[in-house]
């Protein structure tokens, strides 16, 4: 019966998508919760090793939950887990986006976006440190860190220079 | 480096699409520094201003902030459609690029070649992260308020491990009240 499988998907990480206020990672303990220990589909380093793969993966960082979909369920349960964590908040994002158009040039509306703006750089930045702390075992992939920030924050070329350079560097010395 | 005060392009739809595709293909790290940098730095449709409130809408709407901000930057440009190429867009190639990984990673993930790469790459994705944040501040140029309740985000989320969710909406109104404060002034 691997509908129940499907089913147990589209409800779990739908239902996460509803509370998963600050981006799709900041749920990453309920998605344990729902994988490792509700319905065991996994282990805790299984679970692990897939957050660290869609990680080093291009894309937005929500479709470690197609991962755990493809897991559980293959392709059809990839799609399961991405829609499940996308559809039903984009429908809000889109009623949202139509009435910020409407209200648009409202001071209060103004003072709202503007006062959002620190929060959203500010995690931003936090998201590197994270990152970060990901590779930083020893002096070198710190380096890389930092001299890719520099790079990143002092010139306008494009960053895909220093995933390149990280590339090759990683490759000769680690 | 300059604001320059040329009009701004406007995308075709399918500018939107295939720019979208390419922001997620090339997303290592997140799609947010990636996004900024094509969206304002290369094609210029949006300003940094425009982008970062965008991005912070986005995260206080539940659903993954990149998604929200693609909806929100899509319906923009060209309504319905846009709102639905631009996330398509940014979901599908990565999703394809995905699914290929998730086959060959359980053959190949283990070896040492492959796993120096992964860190290399991965460090300098965490720098490019870092850096847009810098030169984002730097663009902004926030009021005092504003800057602190960023490097307050900053602490919270990046260092002391806080729940997103606790940051965002425990920030939010100190953010909204600073950008009160900061609008009052001449």
């Amino acid at each position: 019966m691997t509908w129940v499988i499907f089913w147990q998907l589209a409800l779990g990480f739908g239902a996460i998508s509803l509370v998963s206020i600050g981006g799709g990672i900041a749920v990453l303990p309920e998605m344990h919760r729902l994988v490792v220990e509700v319905h065991g589909w996994m282990d805790s380093g299984d679970f692990a090793r897939r957050f660290a793969l869609a990680q080093a993966a291009p894309g937005p960082n929500v479709l470690v939950v197609g991962l755990f979909g493809w897991h559980v369920g293959g392709v059809g349960g990839m799609l399961t887990a991405v829609l499940a964590m996308t559809l039903p908040t984009s429908f809000m994002a889109f009623g949202f986006s139509r009435l910020r158009t409407r209200l648009a040039g409202r001071m209060w509306l103004k003072t709202i976006e503007r006062g959002l703006v620190p929060i959203a750089v500010g995690l931003i930045g936090a998201s590197g440190l994270i990152l970060a702390r990901g590779t930083a075992d020893w002096w070198l992939p710190v380096a890389i860190t930092v001299a890719s920030a520099v790079f990143v924050w002092r010139t306008d070329y494009s960053p895909l220079w220093v995933l390149g350079a990280g590339a090759v560097v990683g490759l000769l010395a680690l | 480096m300059t604001d320059d005060p040329q009009p701004r392009p406007v995308p075709t739809l399918g500018d939107l699409f295939l720019t979208y595709g390419k922001i997620g293909l090339i997303g290592f790290g997140g799609i947010n520094a990636w996004a900024r940098r094509v969206l304002v730095e290369e094609k210029r449709w949006l300003s940094d201003q425009d982008y970062a409130e965008t991005l912070g809408l986005g995260q206080v709407l539940p659903g993954p902030n990149a998604l929200n901000a693609a909806i929100m930057i899509g319906d923009r440009f060209h309504g319905t459609a846009g709102a639905i190429a631009a996330p398509v867009a940014m979901f599908g190639g990565p999703l394809i690029l995905l699914a290929g990984l998730a086959m060959l990673y359980d053959a190949y993930g283990d070896l040492p070649t492959m796993r120096a790469v992964l860190i290399g790459v991965g460090a300098a994705a965490a720098g490019m992260v870092l850096g847009t944040a810098a030169k984002m501040t730097e663009k902004l140029k926030p009021p005092p308020p504003l800057l602190a309740i960023g490097l307050i985000a900053l602490v919270a989320a990046g260092i002391l491990r806080v729940p997103l969710p606790v940051t965002v909406l425990g920030l939010a109104p100190f953010g909204i009240w600073a950008a009160w404060w900061a609008m009052r002034k001449p």
